[in-house]
């Protein structure tokens, strides 16, 4: 590494300050909305490095990844909402829906083992659909999911015997629950970065490039490859849980829309569009699509009303349009992601000139 | 048993257009290896400018039959969507050949995107109907009954398949197509323009695909600018079904996936007592999928691919 | 003295119609150089991949340092104690030269997904223990100085060697090598020679498939020669050399 110890400390330093008042600076600013988008952006840091995981280090194209999201979701909400009047403590049902959900990494693994590329692809997908057809559906004759009503006013975390749900005074600061569970995200986003990375320079990581780049000679080599396969599935599942858990809470609110093929793909395009593979590109994967179509939501309506003098396009649709679009062209210019690892970035220019 | 044969009835309708809209992803498949996401948006396309057509026919108080005017509107849907499945894979595919397999998957996930919220522009986000000029009137075959117009769809479809068999089997283009398929390489030392195969490719999947919108939409009187999601997922789960990159197989697929979720809607309050509804109707595609996969993991008429050590 | 160590009796193997080993039985001893020659197409790389796991064998038997092997999935054949390379080189190539080691590591290694989050001692001892052996093997195989480059960016000969090192670090009881000196110069080939003695008198056995004829009888203590699938001589190469059956199906129809 070419930076210094001294250096890296700066570096880490001014990074935790920076993420430290970065929800009171933006609601400030930019208002609490905002915060809301952030938070919304570290739910996905988390899902998308789950996803990476499966993707990006196992090499296994798994378009069903919602799923496992989802799955957290609803073990917290039946397990902290009114539906079944029974009210675990986060602590309780975070962990209980990772593991849930690790368990359904399992489950849709285990016979998946043999497929390849696009069959793997086109088999999670219909497994992530049939997990929300199964919320959409479970309200009758036994009412389990609520259908497609979904779930309320799920409880807020509690910690301590505060509820983050509700604004509180602290020395005279107004912490609004979406500074609150900002924190909760953020030491959890990073626990999941120093896991996933531990993860990658570990024997295990190795394996999981071994098998991503030639299944026969890490079989050869000894690599169980079964293992190694389900190990990421579970992995992966595992993170997704945890913040379909923290997404659920922090809503008070599901449905099983919230759950559908597009959302996966999303994640997915997190994952490409950032930099399969490389943690620090996932990460900006991730936040830079879970803001993009906020800031354009924002600037759409007012840029035509100031240059036309009137709405000429439905913001909406033009965001979406631009969104769209932007994900392409980013594509087009760079195939490798944004901000790819050296090695990837060095496999991909091989690729241009063979 | 006229239940049964009902839903058999029911079943080959939808599976026959699954099936032309299999094949759209197939072929795509057999040459490039990619699944072609923004397929289902060329269906939507089909069915809306068919729709636009035809209205604004009758609204310019043309005194055509139905089927005419329906004739007239499939004529300018399909070279519309040979265009655009000609553009897209020179927007989305062509810049990316030899780029590792996910990111014209993204392309062309982007794309759909963009197509879809051009729908909407021009045609809004509502449910546009199906002008009523065309014949619903039943025929009743033992017991069971079926529109004309539903078996002039399943007609057509046949017609459309051995169609494409014969261009692919016995022309010229056919010969330079499945030699592309089998190895773009060599394909291009023989002489054979892998670039025009490949346009040529999507222009015939996105023509077919075309009259399959026309068909959705005729079939439930209606169209919509997300339609193209869900029919282009069931079609394409029908091309994995019957292995993909295989003409027979995703005729095969598409119909046997029709029949399937057609039959399970009928019967599935039956077989778990009433405690899945025929909500659960989409259920059958997914599960029967990996099922057959679990068993066959390339498919039911796809070749067995071996490791190579 | 030789004690045997892998043992194979009656294999069968069929693709489709077409019967690749029929009726092949073989046994090395331990601590030699076993040699498998025959013309193109007679059933060599069949065999190889039925001894390391990677093909089922239809019929036969396979015992291997007292464990049955037969249709043994390949982690359990490494396990077990044979490591192997490939024709066409089949490293990790985007993984350094080391990195290809340290995966030969992980079946001699076991820190579980809770380990490697937590690192903990064990684990960071275990990491540092993969490696110091793979730099050990590195250095055993003369490549050390090319240990952070990526492994397609390596010569021809390193690659060989490489994979030799990464099958080593399975730490196995027989190296099996498939065709290791194609392509290589007479001089590579020469110290290729060189480095399979000395992996040889470390202790561990050698199978060897090679092409060049001229090599193997300067090179196997034993050597067993396949023709259509089927095991025409067995022997030292001497007497292998001079058999009627051997000269006919190198010289006799060419099968190419």
């Amino acid at each position: 590494m070419t930076m210094d110890t001294n250096k890296k400390l700066a570096v880490f330093i001014a990074s935790a300050i920076v993420l430290a008042v970065l929800p009171f600076v933006v609601g400030n600013t930019l208002g609490n909305s905002w915060v809301r988008t952030i938070d919304f952006a570290l739910l996905y840091v988390m899902l998308a490095l789950g996803l990476n995981i499966v993707v990006g280090f196992a090499g296994l194209l798994d378009l069903g990844f919602i799923a496992f999201y989802a799955v957290g979701a609803y073990t917290f909400a039946l397990l902290g909402s009114p539906h079944f009047d029974i009210h675990l403590p986060f602590y309780i049902s975070i962990p209980l829906g990772a593991g849930l959900a690790a368990m359904f990494g399992l489950l849709l693994g285990t016979p998946v083992l043999k497929l390849k590329g696009d069959y793997l692809a086109i088999v999670t997908l219909g497994f992530g659909e049939i997990v929300r057809i199964f919320m959409n559906n479970l309200n009758a004759p036994v009412n389990i999911t609520n259908g497609p009503q979904g779930i309320n006013l799920i409880d807020p975390i509690q910690i301590g015997g505060v509820s983050l749900g509700k604004a509180i005074e602290v020395f005279g600061f107004s912490l609004n629950p979406v500074h609150m569970y900002y924190y909760v995200f953020l030491f959890l986003t990073v626990v999941v970065v120093i896991m996933v990375y531990r993860l990658q320079h570990s024997r295990i990581g190795r394996a999981w490039v071994a098998m991503r780049e030639d299944s026969i000679a890490a079989a050869a080599m000894g690599l169980n490859i079964r293992n190694i396969k389900l190990l990421a599935f579970a992995l992966g599942a595992l993170s997704g849980g945890v913040a379909g858990g923290l997404f659920a809470t922090f809503q008070g609110f599901i449905s099983p829309e919230s759950f559908g093929l597009l959302e996966s793909i999303m994640i997915l395009a997190m994952v490409v569009l950032g930099g399969m593979g490389h943690i620090p590109g996932v990460i900006l994967g991730a936040v830079v699509l879970t803001i993009a179509p906020e800031v354009l939501r924002d600037v759409i309506g007012p840029l035509q009303m100031h240059t036309f003098g009137k709405m000429i396009v439905d913001p909406e649709n033009a965001r979406m349009l631009l969104f769209g679009a932007a994900m392409v062209i980013m594509m087009l210019v760079r195939p490798e992601g944004m901000w790819p690892s050296k090695r990837r970035a060095a496999e991909f220019k091989d690729a241009k000139k063979g | 048993m006229d239940i049964f044969l009902q839903q058999i009835l029911n079943g080959l309708v939808l599976g026959s257009i699954y099936a032309l809209i299999a094949l759209g992803y197939t072929m795509v498949y057999g040459i490039m290896g990619l699944i072609n996401f923004a397929h289902g948006e060329v269906v939507m396309f089909g069915a809306m400018v068919t729709i636009t057509v035809v209205t604004s026919l009758m609204n310019a108080g043309v005194g055509l039959p139905g089927p005419m005017l329906v004739l007239i509107g499939l004529l300018v849907a399909i070279p519309a969507c040979m265009l655009l499945g000609y553009s897209i894979e020179r927007v989305a595919y062509r810049p990316l050949r030899g780029a590792p397999k996910l990111a014209p998957l993204i392309t062309a996930i982007g794309l759909s995107i963009v197509l879809q919220q051009v729908a909407i522009l021009i045609w809004g986000r509502n449910y546009i109907p199906f002008p009523a000029i065309l014949d619903h009137e039943t025929i009743e075959i033992f017991g069971a009954t079926i529109t004309k117009l539903q078996l002039g769809i399943v007609a057509l479809c046949l017609l459309l398949m051995i169609g494409l068999l014969v261009v692919v089997e016995k022309t010229k283009l056919g010969r330079a197509m499945r030699a592309t398929s089998q190895n773009p390489a060599v394909a291009s030392l023989m002489g054979v323009n892998v670039n025009t195969i490949i346009s040529a490719t999507f222009v015939m999947g996105s023509a077919l695909g075309a009259i399959a919108g026309v068909m959705v939409a005729t079939n439930y009187d209606q169209a919509h600018y997300y339609m193209g999601f869900m029919i282009g997922l069931k079609a394409f789960t029908a091309a994995v079904l019957g292995g993909i990159g295989n003409l027979g197989g995703a005729v095969a697929g598409g119909i046997l996936l029709g029949i399937i979720e057609s039959l399970g809607a009928g019967y599935i309050g039956d077989l778990t007592g009433g405690f899945l509804g025929s909500h659960y109707q989409d259920i059958f595609a997914f599960a029967v999928l990996i099922v057959v996969l679990i068993f066959r993991p390339s498919g039911l008429l796809g070749e067995k691919m071996a490791d190579r050590a | 003295m030789s004690e045997v160590l892998l043992k194979i009796e009656g294999i069968n193997k069929r693709f489709g119609g077409l019967h690749a080993l029929s009726n092949v039985s073989l046994h090395i001893n331990k601590g030699e150089i076993y040699g498998l020659i025959g013309p193109n197409g007679a059933g060599k790389t069949t065999m190889f991949n039925v001894l390391t796991g990677l093909y089922t064998p239809d019929e036969g038997s396979f015992t291997f340092d007292g464990n049955d092997l037969f249709r043994a999935p390949p982690h359990v054949v490494v396990n077990t104690g044979i490591a192997r390379t490939f024709q066409n080189i089949r490293l990790f190539h985007e993984m350094t030269a080391l990195e290809n080691v340290m995966v030969g590591r992980h079946i001699r290694s076991k820190a579980n997904a809770l380990g490697a989050v937590l690192r903990n001692k064990a684990t960071r001892d275990e990491e540092a223990e993969i490696e110091a052996k793979a730099w050990e093997l590195l250095r055993y195989v003369g490549i050390e100085d090319v240990a952070y480059e990526r492994a397609k960016n390596l010569s021809y000969g390193h690659q060989r060697r490489l994979e030799i090192a990464r099958a080593l670090a399975t730490e196995p009881k027989l190296l099996a090598l498939d065709e290791p000196a194609a392509g290589m110069n007479p001089s590579e080939t020469e110290s290729l020679k060189a480095l399979m003695e000395k992996i040889r008198d470390g202790g561990v056995t050698v199978l060897l498939i090679e092409h060049d004829v001229k090599l193997m009888m300067g090179l196997c203590d034993r050597i067993a020669v396949l023709d259509y699938g089927k095991k025409i001589a067995e022997g030292v190469p001497e007497v292998v050399r001079k058999d009627p059956k051997v000269i006919e199906a190198y010289l006799g129809v060419a099968h190419e």
